[in-house]
């Protein structure tokens, strides 16, 4: 790990955070924070709240009850857009890129949308922010990859675009849901430690869904795990290993898509 | 009491046509996401081929229905034909470009139906045992109105048996609701396609059959109703059939009310209707979500690229072209006559309007279907400016793009919040009330009622109705064709280039950003309606462009300029040449012109037109653009290496 570490500051302040369906308590009462740095996990069984808690985070979904707060300021009922605009990066379980660009200018089109100039009529889009765009994807390792069509693109060079892309607005927050979904073992320990690497080195609080435990364990620096909307266990990826309830929701449901927790 | 449920009644029995034919349209595009708009020809055929057969077998009443039902099979497997030979080979091509493909069909239908029964209007015998009337309330109602009445309901139920109780409806349901899940599960979608094809033509056959004895068979009955059909399945929700039911219903009560309020205008009520639904309810009545109805796409768009020197030489000469073609008919009238000067002054005024289109429809991803709004809309506006304000040529001009961009700004509020075929019926919907207004003269009706008129009386003509407005000439300086050949290429070229710099800007970029990935847009901030409204306002001033240098040239406007026809061409040159290309629109503008032009004076040409474009689909998929990425298109350098996934 990086000595120069940044010093941890909170970030993300989730106090009670709520949401039913229809009389389904899809959220119920969840609070955290998450600090600069911080690579927090929340994983829990199909159906816990998890898509729930990011969709509300992210602006997409208005929470019933609770409060949101970004650097001290609230974010509840802001626009997605809003809330982008305040420094809040998102990655998707299933890529989402711009198929018919090259991979900077997809880095490209967000640096022109954050700096407001997506309305400019002249200009080649594609000289705009050109240096920025490449730091971006040598960050990633995607800088001599740089003009090709990201829908020709293998899927593990998707992922570090669309990371290229949740950086390229300065966030101080990223949610990344299933980062590593639909890649190969080796590839996904490689993504987390470049993601890992990269936040550490700017500090920026990354809150992250995963299914694959290996990954969890291996990068987390907390771990919070949600069961039926409620938030059962919170903290070190060690002390969450060893918990009772933990175990047995695991035990129950994860001893049979072979995941182990030991 | 008793007119009001004659009226019911009537508007009950033209429900049958519209339904039948509906239900049909909505089942083919539930399953095969195509948009079949051959589905008005099948109808046509219907009614033609069983008033042969009526001929023929039809003198009892047994032999009348076998009859009806005969020419439903028979246009069944005319639908299948065109499923086997055509359809199966393009359900891979690019978004809504199986569009092109059926509108070639109608083409050749229209011919070999004018050739086979000739273009005569056929009055329909009267159904055998249904010829009197029954008094209802002492009002008579002919019993074959009550026969069609009972038809509807019948083919309901008759649908809903054959989806809910049969193995092959339970397959169709299923794919009317994940076409990749029931690939997975083993079905063989080919003939599954093949028999949703029969059963959606057959019920469009009978449809035309079963209205004989009302209407007989004419030549305009397949875009009569091709309209009317499609306002129907959108109200109702696309691919649900109740929903068409309700909806034809509806319509044909609003029909036989309309004509007593407001004759001509049961179109133009339709339409309204259809906007009013599609503001509230943009999936229709009973339809599903959009997002529910992914429509495939084809492969990724390459990304933009500059040109490449070879193609920037071929442009540069083919400007020098234009611009020395004058001097060349001047030198040697013999070797570049008159006509060919006005054909070019044609192709440019269509290249813009086509490359206006593509503009929203290609980078955008927002397929229009009534862009002759202000292709028309704006000529009108520069027309009004010359007749009523006496306005000189050099300011009436740029009231046309003027125009074409305030009437997109306002239609376009509406639209761009709906996407795929919605947006398509919305658009087309304005485009219809945009043509009544000119061609019913609704400013000049609104005068007439308050009873101002001229000094003699005579009521005021403010669009002119049919007769449009004549005599609208350019100033003398501009007005020889030489002059006005060149500001048309001038201001054309001007136009096509400013077009590819905003597409190639941040502007253009986010439009192609949202049409890529509207999640990923909405998650970097960015805007999607603005933008796609903006983009349609532009759209909508350059196609105002073409209109006045259309108007100018021909030196009057007439309500055909607004017409679906009209619309439809250009859609037809935007995705002949190519939608992802920016060149795309030129050369299916100039080639489809040019054709036109050649085949009009043969007395088939629509058979060969049609012909020519289903070949054109076959043989590029991609369009005529599509030409620079095949192999012989790379080895001349047209396009760069192909690149392949990882």
């Amino acid at each position: 790990m990086s000595v120069a570490q940044h010093e941890r500051v909170p970030v993300l302040e989730v106090e009670a955070l709520s949401k039913s369906f229809g009389g389904v308590q899809a959220v119920e009462r969840v609070s955290f924070t998450l600090s600069s740095s911080e690579l927090l996990a929340m994983i829990g069984p199909n159906g816990a709240g998890k898509t729930t808690c990011f969709n509300m985070l992210n602006g997409q979904l208005r929470p019933d009850a609770g409060a949101v707060r970004l650097n001290g300021r609230s974010i509840l009922g802001l626009s997605p857009q809003s809330i982008w605009r305040l420094g809040v990066g998102r990655t998707f379980q299933i890529t989402a890129t711009f198929a018919s660009m090259t991979v900077r200018e997809n880095v490209q089109m967000v640096l022109i949308n954050y700096h407001r100039r997506s309305r400019a009529l002249w200009r080649p889009a594609e000289n705009h922010y050109i240096d920025e765009a490449m730091t971006l994807l040598e960050c990633v390792g995607m800088d001599r990859q740089y003009d090709r069509a990201c829908g020709v693109l293998a899927y593990g060079d998707l992922k570090r675009v669309e990371l290229a892309i949740a950086l390229a607005n300065e966030p101080k927050l990223l949610l990344m849901d299933e980062p590593t979904a639909g890649m190969a073992p080796r590839e996904r320990m490689e993504l987390m430690q470049l993601t890992a690497e990269i936040v550490h080195e700017r500090g920026i609080a990354v809150l992250f869904t995963e299914h694959d435990m290996d990954v969890v364990f291996a990068h987390a620096d907390r771990i919070m795990v949600l069961n039926r909307g409620e938030l059962i266990s919170e903290g070190p990826p060690m002390a969450v290993r060893s918990n009772k309830k933990v175990q047995e929701i695991y035990l129950g449901s994860g001893a049979a898509h072979g995941v182990e927790i030991s | 009491m008793a007119d009001f449920i004659v009226s019911l009644l009537t508007g009950l029995s033209s429900a049958a046509a519209m339904f039948l034919v509906a239900s049909g349209l909505s089942i083919i595009f539930g399953v095969t996401r195509i948009v079949n708009f051959a589905h008005g020809s099948f109808y046509m055929l219907g009614a033609y081929i069983g008033y042969t057969l009526v001929q023929t077998i039809g003198s009892t009443g047994i032999g009348f229905w076998t009859a009806v039902l005969i020419a439903a099979v028979a246009v069944g497997l005319i639908g299948v034909v065109m499923e086997i030979l055509l359809l199966r080979r393009i359900y891979k091509a690019p978004e809504l470009f199986q569009l092109i493909a059926t509108f070639g069909v109608i083409l050749v239908i229209q011919d070999v139906t004018l050739w086979v029964w000739g273009s005569e209007d056929l009055v329909g015998p009267q159904a055998p045992g249904l010829k009197g009337a029954v008094s209802i309330l002492g009002k008579p109602i002919p019993e074959y109105d009550l026969a069609l009445i009972a038809i509807s309901p019948l083919v309901l139920v008759g649908l809903w048996a054959l989806f809910k109780l049969t193995r092959w409806g339970t397959l169709v349901r299923a794919a009317t609701q994940d076409r990749q899940m029931v690939a997975a599960l083993g079905v063989n979608q080919r003939w599954l396609f093949t028999g949703v094809l029969f059963l959606g033509s057959a019920l469009a056959g009978l449809g035309g059959a079963v209205q004989i004895p009302k209407g007989g068979a004419d030549l305009l009955m397949d875009f009569n109703i091709l309209a009317a059909a499609f306002v129907v399945v959108v109200v109702g929700g696309m691919g649900s059939i109740l929903g068409a039911f309700w909806a034809a219903l509806l319509f044909g009560i609003l029909q036989t009310f309309g004509i007593q309020i407001l004759p001509n205008s049961t179109l133009v009520l339709m339409f309204l209707v259809m906007a009013v639904v599609l503001i509230f309810r943009p999936w229709g009545l009973l339809g599903m979500p959009e997002s529910l109805l992914q429509i495939p796409s084809g492969p990724p768009e390459q990304p933009l690229r500059p040109a490449l020197p070879r193609v920037r030489a071929l442009a540069g000469a083919a400007c020098a072209l234009l611009l020395v073609l004058p001097i060349v008919h001047l030198v040697f009238p013999e070797v570049v006559g008159t006509f060919t000067l006005v054909l070019v002054i044609e192709i440019m005024v269509f290249v813009l309007f086509a490359a206006a289109l593509h503009f929203i429809m290609g980078p955008g991803g927002m397929v229009s279907f009534g862009h002759a709004a202000y292709f028309g809309g704006g000529a009108y506006a520069a027309a009004l400016l010359v007749k009523f304000a006496d306005a000189p040529f050099e300011l009436a001009f740029w009231a046309a793009p003027l125009g074409g961009a305030l009437l997109a700004f306002l239609f376009g509020w509406f639209c761009v919040r709906l996407s795929g075929v919605y947006f398509a019926m919305l658009t087309l919907a304005f485009a219809q009330i945009a043509w009544a207004f000119v061609f019913q003269d609704m400013p000049g009706s609104v005068l007439k009622t308050f009873g101002i008129a001229d000094e003699f009386g005579t009521p005021l003509k403010i669009t002119g109705g049919d007769d449009g407005l004549n005599d609208i000439w350019p100033s003398p300086w501009a007005s020889t064709r030489i002059s006005y050949y060149y500001i048309t290429v001038g201001l054309s070229v001007a136009a096509l280039w400013i077009m590819r710099r905003l597409l190639y800007a941040p502007f253009g970029y986010t439009l192609r950003a949202g049409r890529d990935s509207p999640l990923r847009a909405a998650a970097i901030g960015i805007d999607l309606t603005r933008h796609r409204w903006l983009a349609f306002a532009i759209s909508g001033a350059f196609t105002g462009l073409a209109g006045a240098l259309f108007l100018f040239s021909k030196g009057s406007i007439f309500p055909t300029t607004l017409e679906i026809a009209r619309s439809f061409d250009a859609l037809l040159m935007v995705m002949l040449g190519g939608v992802q290309s920016l060149f795309g629109p030129i050369f299916g503008a100039a080639a489809l012109t040019w054709l036109n032009d050649l085949f009009s004076v043969l007395s088939y040409w629509r058979f060969l037109l049609g012909v020519t474009i289903i070949a054109l689909v076959l043989l590029l998929p991609q369009g005529l653009a599509g030409f620079a990425d095949t192999r012989p298109g790379r080895r001349l350098r047209l396009a760069r290496p192909e690149e392949t996934g990882a």
